[in-house]
This record gives C-alpha cells, sequence and structure tokens, in this order.
C-alpha cells in the first residue's frame, strides 16, 4: 500500500520473470492464462445457452406462458405497474459496470494503479448494486407474489371472459385471450405453520369461520381490483375457490372456447415457470456475486503492487475484465430471453 | 501509447452509449408492440420478437468485440471461439421444434381421451 499514490514507471520487470511460456511464438499471439479464459467463458456460454434452451423448449411446449411484462411489473416504492421497468434499470447498473471494468483495463494498460483502483472499485459498486437489485426482485416474488419453485401464481388466461361477483353474478371486470393474472394468496389461520412446507395434504382442515384472512400486499402492488375481498377460510366461494394454502383462485366464465359459458376457476401456470426463473437468473448472479469476489481480490493485489513486477504487468486485470463482460453479455440473452420475448 | 490509449477510451465511451441506446429501443419495442404505449397499437409478434433478437445479437457483438478486445486478436482466437457457438444456432431450432411436438402430442392425446368408444 505504499506506492499505491505514485504511477510506478518501470522498464525492467523482463529481467525478473524467465518462464517456460516465453518461447518465440504464443499461441494466437495471447498470454496462456488468456486464452484459456477464453476457452473458459466459451464452456460458459454453452452452459447458460442449455439452460435459456431448455427454458425455450419448455414453452413452446406450453398452450400459455406468463407474460413478462405482467410478471415483472413492480419498482421498489413505487405503487402501480411498471412493466419492465425495474429490470431495465438493473441492465443499465451491469452494462455500467461493464464500462468501468474496461476503463479499468485500460488504465492497467498504462501502468496506472491509481486508475485500475478507482474504475475497479467503481465496477465493485454495480456489481454490489446488481445483486441488490435481483434480491429485491426475488423477494417481491417469493414474499410478496408468493411465487416458488413449484407453484407458479401466474396463470395465462387461453379465452375471453368475465369474472364473477361475491354474489355469482358475472362482473364487470372482463379478460381477453392471453391476459396473465397472479393468483393472490392469503394467510389462512389454521393452516399458517404448514403454509410455507408445501404439505400437499391437510385436507382436514375445514373452513374455519373465526379464521380472519386479511389481504397481501401484492394485491397492492398488482392494483389488483379484487383486492380487499376477504374470505373466511379454505372453500368453495360464488367468486373464487380457497385451495388449502390459501391460493385464491377466482371464478370465471369464458365467452369462448370449449368451456364456454361455464363457471371456471383460475389455474396456476406453467409449473415449470418458477424453476427455471429462479435457476437461470440465479446462476446468473451466482456469476455476478463470484465475479465481485474475483474483483475484490484482483483490487487487492493491485493496490500492494503484486502485478508491477509481472512480466505480463495488469493481464489478471484483463481477464477478469473479460468475465466481466461475459457475465454482461449473457444478461443480454437473459434479458431477451425472460423479459422481452 | 497515449494515442492509442485516447483513442481505446474514445472506443469505450461511444460502444457503451450504443450499447444504452440500443438497451432502451429494445424495451420500447417490446412495450410498444404490446400496446403499453400507444393506445390500440400492437405489434405483429413474430417481427417484434425478430427485431428484438437482431438487437440483442447486435450488442453480443458490440461486447465481444470491442469491451472484450476480441476484434483485435488474432484471427484463430477469433476463430476458435466464435465458429462453436454457431453449432448452438441448430440447438436452438432442434429443441424448439421439439418442444412445438410435445404441445401437439399433448393436445392429440386430449383430442383423443374425447372420443368415446363405440363398440
Amino acid at each position: 500500500m505504499n506506492t499505491d499514490t505514485t504511477d510506478v514507471k518501470h522498464t525492467d520487470h523482463d529481467t525478473t520473470a524467465n518462464g517456460s511460456w516465453e518461447g518465440a511464438a504464443q499461441p494466437f499471439k495471447v498470454g496462456y492464462g488468456k486464452l484459456m479464459i477464453w476457452y473458459f467463458l466459451l464452456s460458459d456460454a454453452f452452459t447458460f445457452a442449455g439452460f435459456l434452451i431448455a427454458y425455450g423448449t419448455l414453452r413452446f411446449s406450453m398452450p400459455s406462458w406468463p407474460v413478462p411484462d405482467f410478471v415483472f411489473s413492480t419498482f421498489p416504492f413505487l405503487d402501480g405497474t411498471h412493466p419492465l421497468l425495474f429490470v431495465t434499470f438493473m441492465t443499465f447498473v451491469l452494462l455500467f459496470s461493464s464500462f468501468t471494468m474496461i476503463r479499468a483495463v485500460q488504465e492497467g494498460h498504462r501502468e496506472n494503479r491509481r486508475g485500475v483502483a478507482i474504475w475497479m472499485g467503481l465496477t465493485i459498486v454495480g456489481g454490489l448494486g446488481f445483486l441488490g437489485c435481483q434480491a429485491w426482485e426475488w423477494t417481491t416474488l417469493i414474499g410478496g407474489e408468493h411465487m416458488s419453485l413449484t407453484t407458479n401464481p401466474f396463470g395465462t388466461h387461453t379465452t375471453s371472459g368475465v369474472y364473477l361477483n361475491a354474489d355469482g353474478t358475472p362482473s364487470e371486470d372482463t379478460f381477453e385471450a392471453g391476459q396473465t393474472y397472479l393468483i393472490h394468496r392469503m394467510h389462512l389461520a389454521e393452516a399458517h405453520d404448514l403454509a410455507d412446507t408445501h404439505a400437499g395434504d391437510h385436507g382436514g382442515h375445514g373452513e374455519a369461520p373465526e379464521a380472519a384472512a386479511h389481504d397481501d400486499h401484492a394485491a397492492e402492488d398488482h392494483g389488483d381490483a379484487h383486492g380487499g375481498h376477504a374470505y373466511a377460510g379454505t372453500g368453495d366461494y360464488p367468486d373464487a375457490v380457497v385451495d388449502e394454502r390459501g391460493y385464491i383462485h377466482r371464478k370465471y366464465v369464458p365467452a369462448d372456447g370449449e368451456n364456454a359459458g361455464k363457471t371456471m376457476h383460475e389455474a396456476f401456470g406453467p409449473k415449470a415457470f418458477g424453476a427455471l426463473f429462479f435457476f437461470i437468473t440465479g446462476f446468473h448472479g451466482f456469476h455476478v456475486l463470484s465475479g465481485v469476489a474475483f474483483l475484490l481480490i484482483i483490487l487487492i493485489n493491485v493496490l500492494s503492487g503484486l502485478y508491477v513486477n509481472r512480466k505480463n504487468g495488469n493481464e489478471m486485470v484483463e481477464k477478469i475484465g473479460l468475465y466481466w463482460h461475459f457475465v454482461d453479455l449473457v444478461w443480454v440473452f437473459v434479458f431477451l430471453v425472460f423479459y422481452l420475448l | 501509447m497515449a494515442h492509442e490509449y485516447s483513442a481505446a477510451k474514445k472506443i469505450a465511451t461511444k460502444t457503451i452509449i450504443i450499447l444504452a441506446i440500443v438497451t432502451i429501443l429494445e424495451v420500447l419495442v417490446a412495450l410498444t408492440g404490446k400496446g403499453y404505449i400507444i393506445e390500440g397499437l400492437h405489434f405483429t409478434p413474430w417481427i417484434m420478437n425478430l427485431t428484438m433478437i437482431a438487437m440483442s445479437l447486435y450488442k453480443a457483438y458490440l461486447i465481444v468485440y470491442e469491451f472484450m478486445h476480441m476484434k483485435y486478436e488474432a484471427k484463430g482466437l477469433k476463430l476458435s471461439v466464435v465458429l462453436p457457438t454457431c453449432l448452438l444456432i441448430w440447438a436452438v431450432i432442434a429443441f424448439l421444434y421439439e418442444g412445438h411436438a410435445w404441445k401437439n402430442n399433448r393436445d392429440t392425446v386430449t383430442e383423443r381421451s374425447k372420443v368415446e368408444v363405440v363398440e
């Protein structure tokens, strides 16, 4: 740390290393480490491609799929729906950290340690900011909207139709084919302890009339017209079915399709959606997290002057730069596949 | 050296601005196409999706070729990293086709289970 305010100019570092990678010609004119990180990133690209293609395959195999601009329409501290706003913000955080990373690499080329440290520090801040955003997004989905690995409360209508009033008559609330709904969940007093453990079969619980139900924050988040309505507990009501885990499946009458005129209730969406979402964005988030860890280690090494005497100078900064840009590259496709299409 | 540095700095700034603009355009296409911005206006889904895929591929090109400096690497390195990813083109086509076939199978089974057997 004693030299971190001075720009060290050194021309004698060639004398310290006499490594075995010093042959007359390097393959592809890059150092060993850099070449290998390129091949690591290539293999990682195939891993991510495999996941995203699995998502596409399952999506193509389903009659309907949750509409992303409905699913991802919440924003911290703001009410109402803001389709894709928050995730666009996240994209910009990551994009900006990619820019600060390339600036760090450029400062590394001209041996400006101070510049490297500042820009790498900003990159770390960007990475942590992205992780924070993702944590908020997951918290909203899990805690507010009750999505889990195996339960997907986001379903999509395949016909148009009309919802029912509390007395079972058709209401003003209509929907079109392709419209996504969120099945809200209420807290059941008698099933509260079991609610999060997915204990499948506890049908023995009848409707406890004294079980006070209160609506969720999620209802406010989505500005749902249904918010405020209270049910006594699990059971079949004129306008909804409340299942044993407290999910409120609203009743509706389709206007067309094979069930036209019959009374239906909202079904859960494609089951794989939650697992795909949490697994793929989680795997990407884990890449960001490990990227932040490597950035920190390399930042400390830069500050301690470890790379000053290396023959390849600040190549470590370039390598973590490649990894960091790759994380941004993957996000371009996660953003496309999960949020835009 | 100093000249090279300021040139590289300029390219980085230019690239990040293009990336930001393309990202905003993508989101605008997605939201306009689904009727959020102009009342009653919808884009044909497949045209909209192709546009967004093309824009994302352009973003990927910029990130790999400018940010990751692939443009300035040796030809052999370029080919050995970029060419294998072309395998993914077929993977996407084959698996999406397969997924679509699962859906058709399911529909067929549903139809058949409705048919009453007359003996």
